[in-house]
């Protein structure tokens, strides 16, 4: 007879793993509340370790601050459950922005950030520099895909700085209503 | 496989280098956004350096527990030797304060301060064309670079290099972007992005003097193709020259040798300013 994985065996505290997946959905990004760490595919993997319950998370950006801010309210989530859990991190596969759930996009649109386009076609290291993406002196780079305005819906916008208020949002404003806006980029 | 020691610390100690080196532009950007975007690239290489830093550290301890693997007294400790364990610990943070230049692997083009070797009398004096000009040199070597590590066969180091590849590359777009501002816009930018150019070519010999540095990684295990990566770095430099509309300066001359321990009096400044509040108060925390 084969020893049952622990993987299999209920949690403690009676909290099965859906359960567990469940609260941590609750868990909000520290500086985007309005969509969880779950949808934004931070949250890799819940399971029985060694030591207890762990929960694995995946760093965004590498020099992201809110990362450790993150562990901590993953646990404090599920302290409050009365289930005690380690944070692990895992680097591979990398995270991307093709991870965020098309309903956490309609979220950050709602909440005045754009979302960002696939990762696969803006950032796979060597295809950067492709001479339609050439910059003209002074001007915003033409873009075969406009980031829309979260505010109006406008096509019509502007690059004002591709670095903005956190490591993974760039700084846009719409030219047909006027207002600045964040774009999440593509990572 | 695991990657030497000394090729981890050259990767983690530039990043950290060139991180703080561009951190001195926080609050003082030419323009807003500019500031931002320095301060967001630092975040990144300090990220980056911090990941290869727990990586040496996950990695030591069965270096140190291994008498035999530590070098002998006096000679060169690529981890600081006994001056970077303490209590026996070798931690991110360790490698990070308690290194001294010698210690340091980073290359000397990346410890230069933000000015031309002339002006260096002015403290203050931050030219930002040095500045992008610098980032673009580096970061146009490690997009390819990260991209060859990615596949390597040391799989905790491509994990950090599929991260690192992403960030590097919005980095080269930044510099890319500003360099062809700089070189075709005013009289003025453009002879100082061309001044910056003729001063810090020279010291991208070091990428491409193969050392026991780089002898020891492939001997390792951790191949990389020099002659593609010369390739990609030297069309990725004169595509974005000839859009500057600037001229590509020889690069003859002296050899800097940062990556071997061998660095400019700069690093001992910026370094001085970095470890002492870590030195001061050793195990201090938030």
């Amino acid at each position: 007879m084969t020893t049952a994985l622990p993987s299999i065996r209920p949690c403690d505290k009676s909290l099965s793993l859906d359960e567990v997946w469940a609260v941590l959905d609750g868990v909000a990004d520290p500086e985007i509340p309005v969509v969880s760490l779950k949808e934004l595919g931070i949250l890799r993997d819940v399971r029985h370790g060694a030591q207890g319950l762990e929960v694995v998370i995946t760093p965004t950006y590498s020099g992201c601050p809110a990362m450790t801010q993150m562990a901590d309210d993953v646990v404090a989530a599920l302290a409050s459950h009365g289930v005690p859990a380690t944070v692990v991190t895992q680097l591979a596969p990398a995270w991307t922005t093709d991870w965020i759930t098309p309903a956490a996009r309609d979220k950050l649109r709602a909440y005045g950030i754009a979302p960002p386009h696939s990762a696969q076609a803006a950032c796979s290291g060597g295809g950067h520099l492709t001479p339609q993406e050439r910059v003209l002196k002074f001007m915003p780079r033409a873009s075969t895909q406009p980031v829309v305005c979260p505010h109006c819906g406008s096509t019509h916008t502007q690059e004002s700085s591709r670095f903005g208020s956190t490591a993974c949002k760039a700084l846009y404003k719409c030219l047909s209503c006027q207002e600045p806006f964040d774009y999440f980029k593509p990572y | 496989m695991s990657t030497p020691i000394n090729y981890l610390l050259h990767l983690a100690d530039n990043a950290l280098v060139l991180g703080q080196r561009n951190a001195e532009w926080c609050g003082h950007g030419p323009i807003l956004e500019e500031d931002l975007a320095l301060a967001n690239m630092s975040l990144d290489l300090i990220g980056q350096a911090r990941l290869l830093y727990s990586l040496v550290a996950k990695r030591a301890p069965t270096l140190a527990a291994d008498a035999s693997a530590l070098p002998p007294e006096g000679a060169f400790a690529p981890w600081g030797g006994s001056a970077a364990l303490h209590g026996g610990q070798l931690t991110e943070d360790t490698l990070a304060y308690f290194r001294d230049v010698p210690d340091f692997r980073n290359h000397t083009l990346l410890e230069l301060p933000h000015h031309g070797a002339l002006v260096g009398y002015a403290k203050g004096n931050l030219d930002y064309a040095t500045t992008i000009v610098r980032n673009f040199l580096f970061s146009a070597l490690m997009v390819p670079l990260w991209q060859q590590l990615t596949t390597c066969a040391d799989t905790d180091l491509a994990a950090i290099a599929a991260k690192s590849v992403k960030e590097a590359g919005y980095h080269l777009r930044h510099s890319r972007d500003w360099l062809v501002k700089l070189g075709d816009g005013t009289d003025e930018s453009h002879a100082r992005v061309q001044a910056s150019l003729e001063h810090l070519l020279p010291y991208t010999q070091e990428f491409w003097m193969l050392s026991a540095l780089e002898k020891e990684a492939t001997d390792a295990g951790v191949v990389i193709d020099w002659a593609q990566l010369s390739a990609d770095w030297n069309a990725l430099l004169d595509d974005a020259l000839a859009e500057a509309t600037l001229t590509r300066p020889s690069a003859g001359g002296y050899v800097s040798q940062g990556k071997l321990g061998q660095h400019s009096e700069h690093l001992g400044y910026l370094l001085a300013e970095m470890q002492s509040l870590a030195r001061a108060h050793p195990g201090a925390t938030w």
